[in-house]
């Protein structure tokens, strides 16, 4: 791996375009960058990507953002497509058609991931192919609107589930794709997002291209539109995710789970519901128990994640 | 330019196969920029090279030539802000409109 | 020198497979075609092939990862049926408009409701607006020769479009039928390997596939998927003429058997024709009645004119699908075939036959009575039912 000297790694060719169409603000794209920025110099990669966001404004005729080779199938396969560009390079490679290496790094939504596209990734994951799958989480389907997904928050009002006079916005509690794939027995899984210097989302994003195998990468990949916050409060909103321990920083690395960074005093959840729309009916006098509710869940997942990195 | 081969008045005869695109990066050609509303403003003299802005842009719009920071890229950024809230100088200021 | 085996359908398209030596095969198991996959795993489990198998867990990702090799540079292709075809839906519309040359092993079986495992062409029908290049057999010699002629025909640069080699579920895929094999040496030949121009792995050139494209370029890519499918009729028929001087079996768009005196034709497809053409025989050993088959072998593209000139001077026309569109009027077949005769101004009597659905038999007695029905009806020029069925019991 290499060194983390942040001025050194700000200064690589930067692998993903500017002129793509996502909204002023966007998460998904900071990912993108982020994650392609693992990427050592010179190194070849072919990048896949599910329908959504990214893909419908990153890659819209003619224009493709990417410095990489690049592959859009569809909504619910980025897992299967990418597995079957894996699998041809190793046997072009196999019978000397091909000299390069080459690494396999697909994005999805939290729509093409958690949900359409689980059984794709699911299959890709346990047939262990060398490529990391990555979900940029905003979670909801922002593509079409801020739909809930099964990433989305309880009591988050997105437009199919909405907050209303008989309504506290979704019911369900959200799905824990990270300790899902984590099941899977793969070789990295990472969950992370952005912090101020970027080291966390980094490391794990170069773990998991270079550790042969199978990985999958969470990114919190907050969206002004779908949350409901001002653009320039992003890095406010994933500090406080991170803080509340709403989204814990972790890796599991061949099997043995660890939590890689610890919020030195964890804060009450209001910090990171306050700002976002998507929670304001939580903060009506009459939905004190809701934001006690939401704690509760947070605190039982916290220390659920404690205990399987044996603290 | 890839804009001046494949085009909205190009005929189907002039369509890539399978609607393939044969290079890289062919996004900059388009101007994002245009849907500014307000701009980030970089104060060099107050700049201290520190780079904790480029992370964080939507749009690959803080170019970064050996570990420093140059103006914006005034074509593609969008204005979103984030880059001028995360800034410890306060280098970057956001003035309203383009 | 051909080699003479006993195979059934499945095993003679992995056969070819196996002779190919193909770059990537993803396959999910569906009846009746999984023997395909079947075989090609024993083979790599044998070194006997270096193909890379994919045991994906669905269909869908079976064509998604199709798709994603042949992009990448790589010979692909897989094999399935009826369900399976179903679920890939969205990917064989995806595998065409991307322009790949993916070669698909398809075993037609009935679709669901109610689930059925057996013959009918219900599967690759409603598949036929998907920009596929389809080919049927009507034995296992034809599936195996075909199978040799579908890379050919994908990856000309004329053409760059994926084909469907179909075969009838159970019927030529279990039975075991005598076949002449084409020595090895002989198909690598033939075949060759695949060349691509633009892929994902060219260390050469960075590609990005699969845009999202607005109206204004939505309705010219879907011309250009029609230039290629005109050109592959001239390639189809080049690539046969290469087989047949290799081989010296002869293969066009559709086979016409004793249709040149013809009076009375059936138009069909797949294994039944072999049915037909015993009762053709029949009826002109004991009748002397003039009676015709035309079966088609390419029904994408479709040979319009072709077929039109073929049946220019035939009195009666009966045309059998074997699978319902569900208009309330024809099959598929019979709708094309109609247009066809419309477009050249054909005179003969037309009626369209639905049959064999979900494995329902044809006896040579069923055809015996289609042709004196066509008598009839050339007799009369009248037609009472212009959408009968065969084999269906009735009050």
């Amino acid at each position: 791996m290499e060194a983390y000297i942040f001025k050194e790694i700000m200064s690589k060719p930067e692998r993903l375009a500017p002129g793509h169409r996502m909204c002023a603000g966007c998460g998904g794209t900071i990912a993108v960058r982020g994650v392609l920025r693992a990427l050592h110099e010179g190194d070849k990669a072919v990048v896949g990507n599910a329908t959504g966001c990214l893909e419908v404004s990153s890659f819209m005729y003619p224009y493709t953002a990417y410095e990489d080779s690049y592959i859009h199938n569809a909504f619910e396969n980025a897992g299967a497509t990418l597995s079957g560009v894996e699998t041809a390079y190793r046997v072009l490679k196999k019978r000397g058609k091909i000299k390069d290496d080459y690494k396999f790094i697909t994005f999805g939504g939290d729509g093409g991931t958690y949900d359409i596209g689980f059984q794709s990734l699911s299959g890709a994951m346990e047939r262990g192919h060398d490529m990391v799958y990555v979900c940029y989480d905003n979670g909801a389907y922002m593509n079409t609107g801020t739909q809930r997904s099964s990433a989305t928050p309880q009591f988050a009002d997105t437009t199919t589930t909405p907050a209303g006079k008989v309504s506290n916005g979704k019911v369900q509690i959200r799905k824990d794709l990270a300790a899902i794939m984590a099941e899977h027995h793969i070789p990295y899984v990472g969950q992370t997002t952005f912090t101020t210097n970027f080291k966390d989302l980094h490391t794990k994003a170069e773990k998991a291209i270079y550790t042969p195998g199978a990985a999958f990468l969470n990114v919190l990949a907050p969206c002004p539109r779908g949350w409901g916050y001002e653009p320039s409060d992003l890095m406010d909103i994933c500090k406080a995710a991170v803080d509340t321990c709403y989204w814990p920083l972790y890796e599991v690395v061949d099997g043995k789970w660890s939590i890689t960074y610890e919020p030195k005093e964890k804060l009450p959840i209001e910090d990171f519901l306050r700002s976002q729309r998507r929670f304001r009916h939580l903060f009506k006098p009459e939905n004190e128990e809701l934001i006690a509710a939401f704690q509760q869940e947070v605190d039982r997942r916290w220390e659920e994640l404690q205990a399987k990195c044996g603290r | 330019m890839i804009s001046e081969r494949i085009n909205e008045n190009s005929p189907w005869q002039d369509i890539t196969e399978g609607n393939k695109i044969f290079e890289a990066a062919t996004s900059k050609e388009f101007c994002t920029g245009e849907w500014r509303t307000s701009t980030p403003v970089w104060e060099q003299e107050k700049c201290k090279q520190c780079l904790l802005c480029t992370p964080v842009c939507p749009d690959s719009s803080i170019p970064v030539c050996d570990q420093k920071r140059e103006d914006f890229d005034y074509d593609h950024c969008k204005g979103c802000g984030i880059c001028a809230k995360v800034c410890p100088f306060g280098a970057i200021t956001m003035k309203e409109g383009k | 020198m051909a080699v003479r085996e006993r195979l059934s359908g499945n095993e003679a398209v992995a056969y070819a497979i196996k002779q190919i030596n193909p770059d990537v095969m993803p396959a999910f198991p569906i009846t009746p075609s999984t023997e395909i996959p079947q075989y090609v795993a024993n083979y790599i489990a044998n070194g006997e092939i270096d193909t890379e198998f994919i045991p994906v867990e669905s269909e869908h990702s079976a064509m998604s990862a199709t798709v994603g090799a042949s992009a990448a540079g790589a010979r692909a292709l897989t094999a399935t049926s009826s369900c399976g075809l179903a679920l890939m839906w969205e990917e064989l519309y995806v595998a065409a408009s991307n322009r790949l040359p993916i070669v698909l092993a398809l075993v037609n079986r009935a679709l669901s409701g109610p689930i059925n495992i057996n013959a009918d062409h219900s599967d690759s029908m409603g598949a036929r607006d998907s920009g596929w290049i389809q080919i049927y057999a009507e034995s296992n010699q034809e599936v195996y020769d075909n199978f040799l002629q579908a890379f050919l025909i994908a990856e000309h640069k004329d053409v760059m479009l994926p084909v469907m080699i179909c075969q009838d579920g159970f019927i030529t895929s279990h039975g075991v039928e005598n076949i002449l094999l084409v020595e090895d040496d002989q198909v690598k030949e033939f075949v060759g390997e695949r060349e691509p121009e633009h892929y994902l792995l060219n260390p050469n050139e960075t590609l990005a596939v699969g845009p999202y494209a607005v109206s204004s370029y939505y309705m010219e890519t879907k011309r250009g998927q029609r230039e290629a499918m005109i050109n592959a009729r001239k390639v189809i028929l080049e690539v046969a003429d290469r087989f047949q001087a290799m081989t010296g079996r002869q293969y066009g768009f559709f086979e016409a058997y004793r249709l040149e005196d013809a009076d009375y034709a059936v138009v069909i497809i797949g294994s039944a024709a072999g049915t037909c053409k015993a009762a053709i025989e029949q009826i002109r050993n004991t009748t002397g009645k003039k009676v015709g088959l035309l079966k088609i072998r390419v029904f994408r593209p479709f040979p319009e004119e072709e077929i039109a000139a073929a049946l220019a001077h035939v009195k009666a026309v009966a045309i059998l699908d074997r699978s319902e569109m569900f208009s309330a009027t024809s099959g598929p077949l019979g709708a094309e075939v109609r247009a066809a005769l419309y477009q050249a101004k054909g005179t003969a009597e037309t009626v369209n036959y639905f049959y064999g659905l979900g494995g329902r038999d044809i006896t040579v007695e069923d055809f015996c009575q289609v042709y004196e029905n066509l008598e009839k009806i050339a007799t009369e020029h009248k037609v009472t039912d212009m959408y009968e069925y065969i084999g269906l019991r009735t009050k």
